[in-house]
């Protein structure tokens, strides 16, 4: 298969993940949509180095898999946090940051 | 040949599936479990591009873990259904508009960068190329300090995890009390509200 297949699927899975992180308003899915934009950069990187034959890409994919575990345990423990105190689930009313 | 091809196509259109899922699925539940058949059929794709490391990690870690994590946090908050399209806002009908105006954009960026090797399968690879020992090879010798930098940052996130999800004194009593809302309330001490 050409590489190019490879990087617009990547592309495609990118747009679909921006899609969902505006207008999706639940922040559970919106973190789902993050994790797809991650994806589709992860598959662009391993793409690019089949593409040039070395394996640096391999190893930057797997660096931004840590970030994205990271980021998930965080953001659900927010989730959580506001679960237990009684905060609604929703982004639209978590503006205090707005400014 | 012709079974990498077909193998492609089913795996993207799992992919693709899987994304539309994740954003078109109203209930959260069914869209961690739709997560899951993309990530899945992602990692199909990576064993395509001999990333057959990554494919591994990709399944047990991602596939196994993080969506377990996901699964509890969606059965513990009781993830509601919730309305999708208009009543999302402006934000929510321009939001489809964008995302395809940046699909256009990567489109035209790949298809319009004079990279001839994005036309070809790439150079041939060794049997060891995206091997276990290969990557571990790397991650100890040239990528040594960002290897070190992520175990540093896992470190961090698990603090954090417990520091939010702590559970703190008198949190169960403030029922009578109206909830300010915000996210920044999470990180504030009880008392200071």
């Amino acid at each position: 298969m050409d590489v190019a297949w490879f990087v617009v699927l990547s592309a495609f899975i990118f747009a679909i993940g921006a899609a969902g992180v505006l207008t999706r308003r639940s922040p559970l899915v919106i973190l789902l949509c993050l994790e797809l934009m991650l994806n589709a950069g992860n598959l662009a990187l391993i793409a690019f180095s089949r593409m040039l034959g070395n394996q640096d890409g391999q190893v930057f994919a797997l660096i931004v898999m840590v970030v994205a575990a990271c980021e998930v345990v965080i953001g659900l423990g927010i989730i959580v946090a506001m679960y237990r105190r009684r905060l609604p689930i929703d982004i639209d009313q978590m503006n205090e940051l707005r400014g | 040949m012709i079974f990498e091809q077909l193998l492609f196509f089913v795996a993207g259109l799992g992919a693709l599936a899987g994304a539309m899922g994740v954003v078109l699925i109203r209930n959260p539940f069914y869209s961690v479990l739709s997560l899951v058949v993309h990530l899945i059929a992602l990692a199909v794709l990576f064993l395509l591009l001999h990333a057959e490391f990554i494919a591994a990690a990709q399944v047990v870690v991602y596939a196994g873990a993080v969506m377990v994590l996901y699964v509890f946090v969606v059965a513990y908050v009781g993830g509601s259904d919730e309305p999708l399209g208009p009543e999302g806002g402006t934000l929510g009908r321009i939001g489809p508009l964008f995302a395809a105006a940046l699909f256009v954009e990567l489109a035209i960026a790949v298809v319009g960068s004079s990279l001839d090797a994005l036309g070809s399968t790439g150079p041939d690879v060794g049997a060891s190329f995206g091997s276990p020992g290969e990557i571990g090879r790397l991650l100890l010798t040239k990528f040594l300090l960002p290897f070190e930098a992520a175990s540093f940052l896992l470190l961090i996130a698990a603090v954090g995890a417990v520091v939010l999800a702590r559970k703190r004194r008198g949190l169960d009593v403030d029922d009578e009390q109206v909830p300010t809302l915000s996210v920044t309330d999470v990180l504030r001490e009880e008392g200071a509200r």
